[in-house]
C-alpha cells in the first residue's frame, strides 16, 4: 500500500504506478508507448472522477487530515508575498503549531494566522500536530490586537485536531486563552476572513474563527469534536467514527443554508494536495474578493454586520 | 410512621400527601466523596453539603436559583425558547428522544434556566446551568437564553451572574453548538463594553466549550470548593500525555492556585459574599453627585 494514498485512492494509485513504469520502460526501449501512457491517464483521471463523486463523510474526513494536505506555511508560499513571520504571546513560549506574521495579498497588507502541522516526524513533533497550546492563542490575540491597531484584514487558517489536551494547557489556562480570544475577535476593529483548510475541530478551531466571512476547502471538515471524540462519547467506541463523522459531518452546503459558511472553495481533482498551485490561486482569489469587499465598509458597520452574524447562529428568531 | 416507611423509597408517598416536594429519590443519599450515608432532609438544611466531608453535592438549577435568590420577584425568562432537532442527529438514540428523556428526568425545556429576581433587595439577572439535562451540555436553547439574559442586563443595566456546570458544547447539535461559543462570548463583551458588572461561579463540574467561553469570562471567577473545571477531560488527557495526572489537577484549588479564578467560595457563603462583591463593584463613584448638583 502506497502510505501517500488514502485506502479508497489506492486504486487510482495503483494506475499511477503503472503510468510510471510505462513511462520508464518507453524512455529505455524508444518504444512508443505514449499512446497507452495517454490512455492509462484518462482511466485514472475518470477513475478519479468516480471515486471522488461519492465521498462518504469520514472520506473527507480522512481527506481533510491527508498526509500530503497542504498546511498553512505551504498557503503562505503560493498566495502572499514578502511574509514576516513574527513569534511569541511576549508572556511565555513561542508556540509553533500556531504561526502568524505579515505578509502582501496582491497590494494588501494583510495579518496571517494559522494552525501550523509537520510533516517529518520531528517536524510533527515541533509543530504538536497542530495542536495549540495557550501561549499559541494568545500569539494569535497579540497578533490580531496588532493587526486592529495598524488597520490590517486578518486571515486565519484553520487545520487543527483541537487544542492541546494536556497537563501544562490546563495549567496555564488554556480556556482563558481560548475565550478570550472568542470575546476580542467579536470586536477587533478590523476584518476578519477565516478560512477551514483541513479539519477544524472544536474549541481550538474557533478560537481563531470567529470572523466576517468564513471558507471552506471542499475537502475540509468543521467539528464540534473530533469524530473520534465523538464516537467514544457516544456511541462508547471510538470504532464509530465514520457513524459520528455522518452523524455531525453537515455537508457545506449544509451549513451554508445554516448562515454558518459562506464559501465553498473548490478543490482540484482528487483533493489540494494533488495540485497545491491550483488550490491556492482559487483560495487567493476569493481572498482578494472578500478584502475588497470589506474594505470599503465602515468599520461600525462591520462590527454590526458580525454582531448581528453571531447572534443568528442557533437563534431561535 | 413505621420504620420501614422512612428507610423505603418514598415512591408514590408524595401522591399519598398531597406533598409536592422536588426529592425523586430516596430517604438518603450517599456523599461521592466520602460515601456517608446521609439524610435527604438534613442535606437539604444543609444546602446539599456532605455535614461530614464538605463535599458540595450536584444540585439543580431551580435549585440553584432557589438558594441564591430572594423569594420575592422572581421572574422566568425565555421559558419560550425551546430546543428543536434541526440536523436530525442521532447516535445510540435520536437526539429526540434524548431531549424527551431529560426533559422528563428535569422538568426543563433544556439545559439552562435564567430568572430576574433580587440579591439582598438589589436587582439581578442569573443563569443557572441544569447539569441533569444532558450533561449540561451548550446547545443553541442554552446559547440563546443566555443572550437573553445579557440583553436583559444591557437593557436595564444590571448586574449578571451565571452558575455554569456543564460537560460542554452538545455534540447533537454539531457546528451550531460551537457557535454559541462564539455567541455568548460576543454577548458578554457587549456588558463588558457597557460596564456592567458580570460575575462566573464555576460549579462541579465545568468542562469544554463552556468552560472555554461563558464560565471563564467573568470580570470576577468564582468556584464552589473542591469542583472540577477544564478544558479538556481527564481521559483524554491520559491517553495524550501517558503520565500520571498530578494531584489534585483541574480541582478550584488547582485554577486558583495558577490564577485562573479570584476566589473559592463556600457554598452557604455564596449568597453574602457575592451580594456584597456587587455592591463594591456597582457602587459607580463615578455616578456620585456633581459639583453643580452639590452646590
Amino acid at each position: 500500500m502506497n502510505p501517500d494514498y488514502l485506502e479508497f485512492e489506492q486504486p487510482i494509485a495503483d494506475l499511477e504506478v503503472k503510468i510510471n513504469e510505462l513511462r520508464l520502460v518507453g524512455a529505455d526501449n524508444k518504444l512508443n508507448i505514449s499512446e497507452e501512457v495517454v490512455k492509462l491517464q484518462d482511466k485514472s483521471h475518470k477513475l478519479t472522477e468516480k471515486i471522488f463523486s461519492s465521498l462518504s463523510p469520514w472520506q473527507v474526513s480522512l481527506l481533510a487530515r491527508h498526509p500530503l494536505r497542504p498546511y498553512t506555511e505551504d498557503y503562505i508560499e503560493y498566495i502572499f508575498t514578502e511574509f514576516d513571520e513574527l513569534h511569541g504571546d511576549r508572556l511565555f513560549a513561542d508556540d509553533q503549531a500556531l504561526i502568524g506574521g505579515v505578509a502582501y495579498l496582491d497590494k494588501y497588507p494583510v495579518m496571517l494566522i494559522g494552525h501550523q502541522k509537520g510533516r517529518s516526524t520531528s517536524e510533527k513533533v515541533k509543530r504538536n500536530f497542530g495542536m495549540p497550546k495557550p501561549e499559541g492563542y494568545r500569539k494569535a490575540r497579540r497578533l490580531m490586537l496588532l493587526a486592529e491597531r495598524y488597520k490590517m484584514p486578518v486571515l486565519t487558517f484553520i487545520d487543527t485536531p483541537g487544542a492541546y489536551p494536556g497537563i501544562d494547557s490546563e495549567a496555564r489556562g488554556i480556556n482563558e486563552a481560548i475565550s478570550e480570544n472568542l470575546a476580542i475577535m467579536s470586536r477587533l476593529r478590523t476584518p476578519i476572513i477565516a478560512t477551514v483548510t483541513g479539519e477544524g475541530n472544536s474549541g481550538g478551531a474557533i478560537a481563531i474563527g470567529v470572523c466576517d466571512h468564513l471558507n471552506m476547502l471542499q475537502y475540509s471538515t468543521y467539528f464540534v469534536i473530533s469524530p473520534e471524540g465523538c464516537a467514544t462519547i457516544l456511541w462508547k467506541s471510538a470504532d464509530h467514527k465514520a457513524d459520528a463523522a455522518k452523524a455531525m459531518g453537515v455537508t457545506s452546503e449544509r451549513l451554508e443554508e445554516l448562515g454558518i459558511v459562506d464559501t465553498t472553495i473548490e478543490e482540484p481533482l482528487g483533493g489540494a494536495h494533488r495540485d497545491v498551485r491550483q488550490m491556492s490561486v482559487r483560495i487567493r482569489e476569493k481572498l482578494l474578493e472578500q478584502i475588497q469587499q470589506f474594505s470599503n465598509m465602515d468599520t461600525d458597520a462591520l462590527l454590526q454586520r458580525r454582531y448581528k452574524r453571531l447572534m443568528s447562529h442557533g437563534s431561535s428568531q | 410512621m413505621s420504620w420501614i416507611d422512612k428507610i423505603l423509597p418514598s415512591v408514590g408517598r408524595s401522591a399519598d400527601s398531597g406533598k409536592t416536594r422536588s426529592i425523586p429519590e430516596g430517604l438518603w443519599k450517599k456523599c461521592p466523596r466520602c460515601e456517608a450515608v446521609l439524610y435527604r432532609d438534613n442535606l437539604l438544611e444543609n444546602l446539599d453539603i456532605c455535614p461530614k466531608c464538605d463535599h458540595h453535592l450536584r444540585i439543580s438549577a431551580r435549585r440553584r436559583l432557589e438558594i441564591f435568590l430572594d423569594n420575592e420577584n422572581q421572574e422566568e425568562l425565555g421559558t419560550d425558547i425551546i430546543p428543536s432537532d434541526i440536523l436530525k442527529f442521532r447516535d445510540l438514540k435520536k437526539y429526540k428522544d434524548r431531549l424527551v428523556t431529560a426533559s422528563k428526568a428535569t422538568g426543563e425545556n433544556d439545559a439552562l434556566v435564567v430568572k430576574k429576581g433580587n440579591l439582598n433587595g438589589r436587582p439581578i439577572v442569573v443563569a443557572a446551568f441544569e447539569f441533569g439535562f444532558i450533561g449540561g451540555s451548550m446547545g443553541s436553547v442554552v446559547g440563546e437564553k443566555f443572550t437573553l439574559a445579557v440583553n436583559k442586563c444591557l437593557a436595564e443595566e444590571l448586574p449578571l451572574i451565571c452558575f455554569a456546570t456543564s460537560g460542554g458544547a452538545r455534540m447533537q447539535e454539531a457546528l451550531v453548538s460551537l457557535m454559541q461559543m462564539a455567541k455568548t462570548a460576543a454577548a458578554l463583551e457587549k456588558m463588558k463594553q457597557k460596564g456592567l458588572l458580570y460575575i462566573s461561579v464555576l460549579v462541579d463540574p465545568v468542562y469544554g466549550g463552556v468552560s472555554a467561553s461563558l464560565a471563564m469570562l467573568g470580570d470576577i471567577n468564582i468556584a464552589e470548593p473542591n469542583a472540577f473545571i477544564g478544558f479538556a477531560g481527564q481521559d483524554v488527557i491520559r491517553q495524550t500525555v501517558r503520565e500520571k495526572l498530578p494531584e489534585g489537577f483541574q480541582r478550584s484549588e488547582f485554577l486558583l492556585e495558577h490564577g485562573a479564578i479570584d476566589m473559592i467560595i463556600h457554598r452557604k457563603h455564596l449568597r453574602t459574599r457575592i451580594s456584597a462583591l456587587v455592591n463594591k463593584l456597582m457602587h459607580r463613584f463615578a455616578d456620585r453627585p456633581t459639583q453643580q448638583e452639590l452646590v
